[in-house]
């Protein structure tokens, strides 16, 4: 087995774009769930609409690339407001089972033969994102330190990306210190001490919705900038798991709990792919026992389990106050 | 507050009937029959995958009546169901067994499933005092694990039984119905007869319903609570492995059957009303019809979207559902 390649492997993608991606949902997410107390299934949904957004306006519409960005955050203000009408004055539960649902139906909308000629089914949409890798200013060439190297064009995309993760985080800690924030807080604690003291709950969740929703969104493009390409069964229910996984391992309701989430979760699970496909091919896990065509599947099984026992044994995660964490009994 | 409410699922309507006549035109061209013919094949169809949603949906409502509690993993207990009697019926690692004495297995493995998570896993939680919202993400990472699982042991392959796979349907004037679908339509019926029997005419049910209207009050008047858990988690498991059994029997084994017809479960027990066992059955009828007849004017691979889409409307218009009770909703 050869350690310096999964070590390599494992922090290319712990550092790597796809990590900033997660992050930044994940942070959408910690804003619903981790400050808000808004048990949001469908954060995928809200990604969806986002790429499909840029990706619609730039390839089928033929605009520029900074209207479909705007078009992708517009679509997400509508999805949010679609979803929280109707759910955010009954139980936490309605939303669950209502973001969820909504998160599928738009995948099976927009990969469906009818909405083909505008999405492009189940090919998805490609080469919308030319104006931003023009805009790269890093000289080609490979950039690295250490074990792990970048070309100019992955970098391009990772300085953009944990840029983003740091204005929205910083955004993010200055908006829930400020009065909104306490509110929003209340809400999630206590939401009769809250509207006993004359807050309109049902706005503050509202306006958490669709912030947080806006965020995903600007993940999800930067998830189909990064290659370039949107396809719907991308954005699978099982990706709003993982931002719990990722959410509820960094902390929930901390600034920095996504960020430190998505980083451990993805050097941890290519870590985990890349030692097991190396243990299988030494030799010293049976393949009869996994083949590694299998590794993609026991991982997620793990990220499963994973979660269970963060939420049994540590829900407040590595940076997460337990306290908080306890009272969401509702 | 009444006019945006009404206004909205208008809207929605109005939507589909602008989109509708191309899909119209295209259906008609397709198939020579006509249109009452076709209506009518549909509504059968319609009932057949209803009862078969309702067979799985009922014990995901009475779940959540007894104890609150929103099981995501119960998709992955229709599938393991499914996948068990797969191995026994089908699988070269198997017995080789027929498919009713391995369908009659099935049920009792989903049945010990049940009773083992309950045992195993939610009892402890509840003992320790674990939020309702953290069990909930406790049942997505549940969810992402069982699925997972499935996938490294059944693989990616869609399959089917050994037995009554290719049939010739019976003619009844416009309809046309296979024996095999007759008879899965015909035993969902009893079972969910059975279900009704055993909540309203023994003693065992009435105190599932005593515990699902007051807790409080039930333990107060001398019943096990955790007994009747017990008993709804059994109930559940076995009733989910059944509806695999069904579901693969008609359509297909997949390892992710259980996560997509889940979703349909959530549509057809929130229209019923969250937590009544006959609700659910209403609901997922409806559902069942509503995914069947669409397919008359909209693309078959749109047809799980408009029963989720359903789910959304009835939340606007109705949020206790059909025959719940409105205190459940806020």
């Amino acid at each position: 087995m050869d350690f310096e390649v999964i070590v390599s492997d494992a922090l290319r993608s712990g550092i790597g774009p796809i990590a900033a991606v997660y992050a930044l949902a994940a942070m959408g997410l910690n804003l619903h769930f981790g400050y808000t107390g808004l048990l949001n299934f469908g954060q995928v949904g809200f990604m969806l609409v986002g790429a499909y957004g840029l990706a619609v306006t730039v390839v089928t519409y033929g605009g520029a690339m900074w209207l479909g960005v705007l078009g992708g955050l517009a679509c997400a203000v509508v999805l949010a407001l679609l979803l929280g009408v109707p759910t955010l004055r009954l139980r936490a539960d309605y939303l669950a089972i209502t973001t969820i649902a909504a998160g599928e139906t738009l995948r099976l909308f927009y990969r469906s033969s009818w909405a083909e000629p505008v999405t492009g089914g189940v090919y998805g949409l490609q080469r919308f994102a030319n104006d931003f890798y023009d805009l790269n200013p890093i000289p080609r060439g490979s950039y690295g330190v250490w074990l792990v190297s970048f070309d100019a064009r992955d970098l391009w995309v990772l300085t953009v990306g944990w840029g983003l993760v740091a204005v929205v985080g910083a955004l993010l800690a200055l908006l829930v210190h400020s009065p909104w924030g306490r509110v929003v807080r209340a809400v999630r604690d206590d939401e009769t001490a809250a509207r006993s003291l004359g807050k309109n709950v049902y706005a503050y969740k509202m306006q958490s919705l669709v912030l947080g929703g806006v965020i995903g969104a600007v993940a999800g493009m930067l998830q189909a900038i990064q290659v370039q390409s949107v396809s719907p069964d991308t954005f699978d229910p099982a990706v709003t798991f993982f931002l719990y996984t990722l959410l509820v391992l960094g902390g929930a309701g901390r600034i920095l709990g996504p960020v430190v989430g998505s980083i451990l979760f993805w050097f941890l699970l290519t870590f985990l792919d890349s030692a097991l496909r190396q243990a299988i091919e030494a030799g010293y896990v049976s393949s009869e026992l996994i083949s590694t065509s299998e590794v993609g599947a026991v991982r997620f099984a793990l990220v499963g389990l994973t979660l269970i026992l963060l939420i049994v044994f540590r829900p407040q995660g590595l940076l997460g106050n337990r306290k908080e964490m306890m009272l969401s009994e509702r | 507050m009444r006019c945006p409410r009404v206004l909205l699922p208008v809207l929605a309507l109005t939507l589909v009937l602008v989109a509708a006549p191309p899909a119209q035109g295209q259906g008609e061209v397709s198939r020579g029959r006509g249109f009452g013919a076709r209506l009518l094949q549909s509504l059968v169809d319609g009932v057949q995958f209803g009862v078969i949603i309702a067979v799985t949906a009922v014990g995901l409502s009475l779940l959540f009546g007894t104890i609150h509690l929103i099981n995501f993993a119960h998709g992955e207990f229709v599938t393991i169901g499914a996948a068990f009697a797969f191995f026994l019926n089908v699988s070269a690692a198997g017995p080789g067994w027929h498919l009713i004495p391995a369908a009659a297995a099935a049920v009792v493995f989903g049945a010990l499933l049940g009773a083992a998570v309950d045992r195993g896993l939610w009892r402890p939680l509840r003992a320790r005092g674990t939020g309702l919202i953290n069990l909930f993400i406790v049942t997505i990472g549940l969810s992402l694990l069982l699925r997972h699982v499935v996938l490294v042991l059944f693989g990616a392959r869609p399959a089917s039984f050994a037995q009554y796979d290719i049939q010739n349907a019976i003619r009844l004037g416009a309809i046309g119905i296979t024996p095999r679908d007759l008879t899965v339509t015909l035993l969902s019926v009893a079972v969910l007869v059975g279900v009704a029997v055993l909540l309203q005419r023994t003693r065992t049910g009435t105190a599932v319903r005593a515990v699902s209207v007051n807790r409080d009050l039930a333990e107060a008047s001398g019943i096990d609570v955790q007994r009747v858990v017990l008993v709804v988690w059994i109930l559940s498991g076995a009733l989910a492995a059944l509806g695999g059994v069904f579901y693969g029997l008609v359509e297909i084994i997949t390892w992710d059957m259980g996560f997509k017809l889940l979703l349909l479960m959530f549509a057809g027990i929130i229209l019923g009303g969250l937590g009544s066992a006959y609700g659910a059955m209403v609901g997922s009828l409806v559902i069942g019809i509503v995914a069947q007849v669409s397919t008359l004017w909209f693309p078959v691979d749109l047809q799980y979207a408009w029963a989720l889409l359903v789910l959304i409307v009835i939340l606007l218009v109705r949020p206790e559902g059909i025959l719940g009770r409105p205190e459940r909703t806020g």
